[in-house]
């Protein structure tokens, strides 16, 4: 990787469902150990830039780089499985609805991939496991099921389950719209304590004092385009464009 | 003459060798008609389809005939080209295969119900498709399919009866050696049905503690 390179590159990134023009050409550089947040209205496409880093969602046009390795190149399809697979291990990805696997514990949830991917032994996995789950505050609930557990927890569970496999960078889509107001304090916290350890991290959120108070850059997205992005500061006191504005207007309670 | 209960006894060597074949049946079927029916469900929602077609007429081959059809063909018919199986491998081959079919219907409608969330959590982590399907997506559609498979395990225990026409010697085929020689049908009958009942409590409670231990991880 040369110096000059971003450590997160989306070039010209373009999605169309259809007729439907989901991203419009955007571009996105982001920084080791940056923290970028992504705001705007419900169906401005956040969701599926974000999932286009790790060709969850794949793009009609444009290139997603990680470290200087594209990420969605052109392969037969059977190399580009391996390409992919052997990516997303680098790709953290926490989710709304957490995306726990309500069959197995917790300790099971989050060595599974490192024990199938890495082949790390059961005793290497099971320290794996207790490490990430003090990392989030959840050292005792390591033999519970995740339907055992509150929505705040299991979202905990779930950040763990994405640090076990040691990603370079973690995506974050809307990780506490889905829990009731008294638990989302106790996933920010884990995000906050991830930002100081320097975590390069991408957050989808509708909390605009969360995103003022953690990011290094905000991107104001409305209808498939970047309208406005830069310091939180900035975005947030002195925006620039009417749309972003109005948006903030609307959220000035810091949740949607 | 009346019915006289006394002359069972007798026999009861042979209607336990009898029970054991009818256990060892659908244990050995409903294994494979489990197996089978969750490799045909991958094959007919993910396979190629140079599989998955044969594997769809297959299915509609084996739901179209009936299981008696099934249990000559393979015991039969295919020695005539060559595969002399021995009846007990011929029988729960064709049992199993039967309920796989069935199983298979239950299983894959239990796949798709299964959140696409979890398939998301999967490949986000690096596991690849095949990876995800069998360590992620077909343990939770079998846990969600418990009850519907289990009613088909039943169902199968007692259609384990027709593999007596080829004769392994369970239940039915052992009470009827002991019919044979005591002219005494309804006495013998009586007694396999009870032990059908039995057998069949059984695997009801069994089933029942695998639903209720599946209960809390789903
Ligand atoms: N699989 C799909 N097929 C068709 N349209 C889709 C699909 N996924 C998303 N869209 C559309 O793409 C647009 C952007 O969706 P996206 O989920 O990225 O929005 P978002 O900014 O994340 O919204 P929200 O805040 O509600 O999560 C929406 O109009 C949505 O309806
Ligand atoms: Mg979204």
């Amino acid at each position: 990787m040369s110096p000059t390179q971003p450590f997160i590159n989306i070039r010209h990134a373009k999605k169309n469902y259809g007729d439907l023009e989901v991203l419009k050409d955007i571009s996105l550089q982001v920084e080791k150990g940056q923290i970028v947040a992504i705001i705007g209205p419900s169906g401005s496409g956040k969701s599926t830039l974000l999932r286009a880093i790790n060709d969850l969602d794949s793009l009609t046009e444009g290139e997603v780089w990680l470290e200087g390795m594209q990420v969605n190149k052109k392969l037969p399809t059977r190399q580009y499985e391996k390409h992919i697979n052997k990516l997303r291990q680098e790709i953290g990805m926490v989710f709304q609805h957490f995306n726990l696997f309500p069959h197995l514990t917790v300790r099971e949830n989050i060595t599974l991939a490192p024990k199938m991917l890495k082949g790390l032994s059961n005793a290497n996995a099971n320290k794996l496991a207790q490490e990430q789950l003090e990392r989030v505050g959840l050292g005792d609930r390591i033999d519970y099921y995740p339907s055992q557990l509150s929505g705040g927890q299991k979202q905990r569970v779930a950040i763990a389950r994405a640090l076990a496999m040691k990603p370079k960078v973690m995506l974050f889509d809307e990780a506490t719209s889905s829990l009731d107001p008294e638990l989302v304090e106790e996933v920010n916290l884990v995000m906050k304590q991830l930002a100081k350890e320097n975590m390069t991290m991408i957050i989808v959120t509708h909390e605009m004092a969360f995103a003022q108070s953690v990011c290094d850059k905000v991107l104001f997205m409305d209808q498939g385009v970047v309208v406005e992005e830069g310091l939180p500061e900035i975005i947030f006191k002195t925006p620039q464009h009417e749309r972003t504005k109005s948006f903030l207007a609307n959220h000035l309670n810091g949740r949607f | 003459m009346g019915l006289d209960f006394n002359v069972v006894p007798e026999f009861l060597d042979l209607i336990l060798i009898g029970a054991m074949w009818t256990i060892a049946i659908t244990l050995v079927a409903g294994a494979i008609s489990l197996g089978g029916g969750v490799l045909f469900a991958v094959i007919a929602l993910y396979g190629h389809w140079l599989v998955r077609y044969p594997i769809k007429f297959f299915a509609w081959l084996f739901m179209g005939t009936p299981l008696l059809l099934q249990l000559f063909l393979i015991y039969f018919g295919l020695v005539q080209v060559g595969i002399d199986l021995p009846a007990f491998v011929a029988g729960v081959i064709g049992l199993g295969l039967h309920f796989a079919v069935y199983n298979s219907d239950i299983i894959q409608a239990g796949i798709l119900a299964v959140d696409k969330g979890q398939t998301e959590g999967g490949r986000t982590l690096g596991l690849s498709q095949f990876q995800t399907i069998y360590k992620i997506i077909v343990p939770q559609a079998l846990r969600n399919t418990l009850p519907p498979i289990g009613n088909n395990i039943i169902a199968l225990l007692k259609d384990s009866a027709l593999v007596s026409v080829i004769g392994v010697t369970e239940l039915i085929h052992a009470s009827q050696l002991a019919i044979s020689e005591t002219f005494r049908p309804f006495e013998f009958y009586i007694t396999a049905a009870v032990c059908y009942y039995a057998i069949n409590l059984a695997l009801e409670a069994i089933l029942r503690k695998i639903e209720n231990n599946a209960q809390i991880a789903r």
